[in-house]
Order: C-alpha cells, then sequence, then structure tokens
C-alpha cells in the first residue's frame, strides 16, 4: 500500500535557529525522514518542536544549516517545497470573521490549486464539518477550529503533514477521528510529523520517535526500540540489615545495589512475558534475606527523558 | 507565478472590504459630503475664486486626494497587519507564494477599494459644485498611481507597526497634516514666501498639483515634476520592498 521504497522525503542538516533576542532554540539538528512515515516529535515545553517545523514549513528562517524536502532545499526552492507541505500550527489560528468554506477556499488558493469544490466538501464532510460551512469560524468551538486547520492544511493534498500538538484541547471523539485521518492519509503515502506530550499517543501512531530538549533532538528510534525502554520497572526491596555485596545467588537478576546497602534495585521488563518477580522473591527467601519493605516504579517519560539525556551527554 | 494565490488573497481582502462597506466607504463619503455643504456652498460661497474657478470645485481635486491618501494607508496597512496580529499570516508564509505575489493580492485589493471610493467621491462631488475635467485621461493615471503607491506605503507601514498604536501614528502624524498643508483647500501662491518654500518640500503638494491641474489646468508646480514625484515615490516604496522580501523583515523572525 505505502509509496515507501525508502525514499528520503525530509532531511535536515546541521540544523540551527537563533532567535533575534539572541536565544537559541535549536542546536544543529540532524534529521532524516522516509516517504510514508510517522514520526512523533516529543518533549518538553520550550524544547523546540515548534521552532523547528515552522522552519521547514518556511514560517521562520533558518540561521545556519539546511533542509531539504524531496531534494529540493526550502530556500531556494520554496515554491516547490512549500507546495508539498501542510501545516496544522499549533496556536488556534483561525480567520474568525470568514465562513468556513471562505477560509477552507482561501487555503487551498494560496497553494496555487484551482478550486475543486467537490473536494473541499469530500473533506469537509470527513472532518464532520459540512454542517458547519457557512457558519462563521468565530462562532465554532475550539475543537472544531482545530478541523477547520486540518481541512485548511489539506486543502492542496500535501506530501507531508505537520501536525503540531495535534491534540491538545481536543476531545475523545476528535482525537478518534484525527487518528482516523491519519491512519488514512498514510496507506496513501502521506508522510506525516507531528509533536505531542502524550507518550501513549506517540505509541499508538508513530513508527518513530524523537525527542527533543534544549533545542537539540537527543535521539530519534524506532517506536519497538523505544518502547523497550519505555517499558521498564523496578522492584524497590527495603532491607532490615545492609548488604555488603550482591550474594552470588542473586547475581543471576539483574540487580543494583543502594549506596547505603539498604536497598536492592531490580530492574525488569513489563513487555515481556517475566516469570522472574516470583523466582527472585523465591531466592531472597531461600538466602534468608530479611526486608520490611518494597515498592515498584515505572519509569516516567520524565525519567526516560532524563535517561537519554545522560546516556546521550 | 501563483496566480490562484493572488486570485485568492484579492478576493479574500475585497470580501473583507464588502463585509465592512459602511466604514470602508460609506463614511468617507459622508464626510466628503459634508465638506462641501460648509466649505462649498456655505463657507465657499464667500470665499472668492482661486484662479478663476471657484472654491468649491477648486478643492475637489484636494479632497479626493486626501481622503485617497488616508484611505489607502488604512486599508492596505490593516489588511497585513491583522492576519500578523491574529497570526494567521502563518498560511501566507507556509504558502509557495513569493512576496511580490502577496503585495499584488494586498496592495491590488487596497488600491481596488481607494479607486472605487476616489470615483464615489468624484460623483458625491459633483451633486454640490460644477466640475470639470480636462484631461480624463491624466486624471485617471493620477488616481491609478496615488491609489498604487499609497496602498503600497501602506502595506509597509502594515508589516512595520507592531502594535494598532503604531498602525495608527504614521496617518495620523505624518499624513494627515502633508495632506492639510499640500494645498489641498489653498493654492500656494495664497502663502507668504518663506511657507511657499516649506512647502515646496511637501511631496503630497506635487501630487495635489497634478490631479488638480488634470481637472482645471491650473498648478503649483509643473505636471510633469508632479508625475516624477508620485513615480520616484511608488519606486521607492519597491525598493524597501524588495528589501523586506529578501530577509523577511518584522515578517519572519
Ligand atoms: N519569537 C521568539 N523569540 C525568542 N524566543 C523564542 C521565540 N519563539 C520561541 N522562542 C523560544 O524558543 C524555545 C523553543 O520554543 P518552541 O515553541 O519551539 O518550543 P516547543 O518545543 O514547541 O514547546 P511547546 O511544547 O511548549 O510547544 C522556547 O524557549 C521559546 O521561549
Ligand atoms: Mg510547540
Amino acid at each position: 500500500m505505502q509509496a515507501n521504497h525508502e525514499k528520503i522525503i525530509l532531511s535536515v542538516k546541521n540544523l540551527s535557529k537563533t532567535y533575534a533576542n539572541g536565544f537559541s532554540a535549536l542546536k544543529n539538528v540532524n534529521l532524516e525522514i522516509t516517504e510514508g512515515e510517522i514520526v512523533a516529535l516529543l518533549g518538553p515545553n520550550g524544547a523546540g518542536k515548534t521552532t523547528l517545523i515552522s522552519i521547514i514549513c518556511g514560517i521562520l528562517n533558518l540561521s545556519s544549516g539546511s533542509v531539504e524536502v524531496a531534494g529540493h532545499d526550502i530556500v531556494k526552492d520554496y515554491k516547490f517545497t512549500r507546495s508539498k507541505i501542510g501545516i496544522v500550527p499549533q496556536e488556534l489560528t483561525v480567520h474568525e470573521f470568514e465562513t468556513v468554506w471562505d477560509t477552507v477556499k482561501f487555503g487551498r488558493g494560496l497553494y496555487g490549486k484551482k478550486p475543486d469544490n467537490q473536494y473541499l466538501e469530500e473533506l469537509l464532510k470527513s472532518l464532520s464539518l459540512w454542517d458547519k460551512k457557512d457558519k462563521k469560524v468565530m462562532t465554532l468551538s475550539g475543537g472544531m477550529k482545530r478541523r477547520v486547520l486540518i481541512t485548511k492544511a489539506l486543502s492542496h493534498k500535501p506530501m507531508i503533514l505537520f501536525l503540531d500538538e495535534p491534540t491538545a484541547g481536543v476531545d475523545v471523539e476528535l482525537r478518534k477521528d484525527m487518528w482516523e485521518i491519519v491512519k488514512k492519509l498514510r496507506s496513501n503515502g502521506v508522510t506525516i510529523i507531528l509533536t505531542t506530550h502524550y507518550i501513549e499517543e506517540a505509541e499508538e501512531i508513530a513508527d518513530r520517535i524523537g525527542i527533543m530538549t534544549n533545542g537539540e533532538l537527543k535521539l530519534i528510534e524506532k517506536k519497538t526500540t523505544l518502547m523497550q525502554k519505555l517499558g521498564k520497572k523496578k522492584l524497590i526491596i527495603e532491607l532490615k540489615k545492609p548488604l555488603k555485596t550482591i550474594p552470588a545467588g542473586l547475581r543471576k537478576h539483574n540487580l543494583e545495589k543502594s549506596e547505603d546497602s539498604m536497598q536492592l534495585v531490580y530492574h525488569y521488563d513489563t513487555h515481556k512475558e517475566n516469570k522472574g518477580v516470583s523466582a527472585f522473591f523465591d531466592d531472597l527467601k531461600k538466602l534468608k534475606i530479611q526486608y520490611k519493605d518494597f515498592s515498584t516504579k515505572q519509569s516516567s517519560l520524565e525519567e526516560i527523558f532524563v535517561q537519554l539525556i545522560q546516556e546521550k551527554a | 507565478m501563483n496566480f490562484q494565490a493572488i486570485r485568492a488573497i484579492y478576493i479574500f481582502e475585497m470580501a473583507r472590504t464588502a463585509r465592512t462597506l459602511m466604514q470602508s466607504i460609506a463614511s468617507p463619503v459622508i464626510s466628503t459630503s459634508l465638506y462641501f455643504v460648509v466649505f462649498g456652498s456655505a463657507i465657499g460661497s464667500r470665499i472668492q475664486e482661486v484662479n478663476g474657478v471657484g472654491y468649491g470645485s477648486f478643492i475637489v481635486p484636494g479632497l479626493i486626494m486626501l481622503s485617497l491618501l488616508t484611505e489607502s494607508i488604512g486599508n492596505a496597512s490593516f489588511g497585513i497587519y491583522l492576519p500578523k496580529y491574529t497570526g494567521t499570516i502563518y498560511e501566507i508564509l507556509a504558502a509557495p507564494v513569493s512576496m511580490l505575489e502577496i503585495v499584488i493580492g494586498f496592495v491590488g485589493a487596497a488600491a481596488t477599494k481607494s479607486l472605487i471610493l476616489g470615483l464615489l467621491m468624484l460623483a458625491t462631488a459633483s451633486l454640490f459644485v460644477p466640475i470639470h475635467i480636462a484631461h480624463p485621461f491624466l486624471m485617471v493615471l493620477f488616481l491609478l498611481l496615488t491609489c498604487i503607491s499609497f496602498s503600497l506605503f501602506g502595506f509597509l507601514i502594515g508589516i512595520w507597526a507592531d502594535s494598532f498604536e503604531k498602525l495608527q501614528i504614521m496617518p495620523m502624524l505624518v499624513i494627515t497634516p502633508l495632506v492639510f498643508l499640500g494645498g489641498s483647500f489653498y493654492s500656494i501662491d495664497m502663502l507668504p514666501e518663506f511657507w511657499r518654500t516649506v512647502s515646496l518640500l511637501n511631496p503630497v503638494l506635487y501630487l495635489v498639483s497634478g490631479f488638480r491641474y488634470s481637472f482645471y489646468e491650473i498648478a503649483d508646480v509643473s505636471v510633469l515634476t508632479s508625475l516624477l514625484t508620485v513615480s520616484v515615490f511608488l519606486a521607492g516604496c519597491a525598493f524597501v520592498l524588495a528589501y523586506i522580501a529578501k530577509t523577511g523583515y518584522k515578517l519572519k523572525d
């Protein structure tokens, strides 16, 4: 189904951005995306996700480095590259005083496409906006406005779609609709790059996940690889008496000892079928190691961020 | 050339005008009518003729220019400032359109609006005072050049402005005084020597003078000088715009 011959559709090389006030929002970002892929960018507020997207789309100037879309430079060949891209911005920036129909038509026209009322009708219907087409945008709810922005972004049939936090402030229904649309687009070979703060969302939809912090792309990996890291859990055993060393009988388990020797930390993977936990408790009993208490902790997104950043540094 | 985009922007802007028809067309027409009632009929009948033209008729070209300038600047600056302010400009920046295409769309719409306004005012004026147009072709040329160059100037102001105050201040602080002192209501012959010389530094004077010449063949400065002045102004605006197109100044960080 996918028109995916491992063709690189987007290539970002040594991209840096310094804002007019001197703030360095992107630092030497490198990124390659193949046609038909869905990539989710995660990262805390202010990481530079929107900045990166805005540069690729032509909304911001780059400071150094280069970006190519389907082999064309976004500065030299901007007419070509921009015609291939659709963007749904993070903020709800809409033409409040226009009707839904007019603003969508305007969007299409900007891309140099002849009016195609039938296509726009289909599009509006697929986003449940058809009955609102003659309403002024300002009379719509926030979620509906988001749909209008999506319709606009799709009005010229882009090859690459950027969705900047498409599900912020969006109800369950629209979220479901959105993922339906994303899946449909991908089956048509559209490449999708989205940002989100929800790891589950990335998990559900993306092929690869990129993590940004402080203007750097810390890593970009296949979802499956990353999920294994995310799936790790810790079991913490509070000991009654300190243990100088980990006894030989426990060495086969993936264990760590705290500095004060009062804790044993057992790492395991929730994604894998795991008999290790009970075996570990059995071994503790056998060796008569006494404990006061135990607790489990799932690595949070936050921790993963920290961990990944430290690994890379 | 992305003609569809130019068309889209033009239609969009004209639709915005149509929605605010009262402010954009009706109010200048009404205020002009008031000018004629007061200056043309009431006071004008007590003022002597200027260079053989009745005072009411004499002020028609200047009054039209006054409105054209303020309206062109106002419309065009607001037209581009609004999307900047609301953020919808992202859509235009992300679209495959060149600065030239953006300008043709926005400035074209603003200039069209001013042109309609100018013609409406002329029609309104003719209801109050006798009007004679000696050189219709030249008159239209002045009308067009003025609408285009000042819409372009307004567009630049709209790009430069980053607050509503700045948007208002240029037309209020600079343009209105220039127009009032630009011989809209008098011939500079009526001024003392010193102020006559100062007036010659005012570019609007050349505009009003040339435009008035196309009506009554009376002028403070030669028509060619007038045409040249407008052309230079137009070229200057175009030059600044080319710079903005290259650097993205104030449009893109
Ligand atoms: N116009 C600007 N001038 C100066 N600094 C800016 C400008 N726009 C953004 N920044 C800064 O650049 C950094 C990156 O911002 P950006 O919007 O790209 O982050 P983000 O990853 O999209 O965050 P969020 O998750 O909150 O949307 C932030 O620290 C922000 O304060
Ligand atoms: Mg953002």
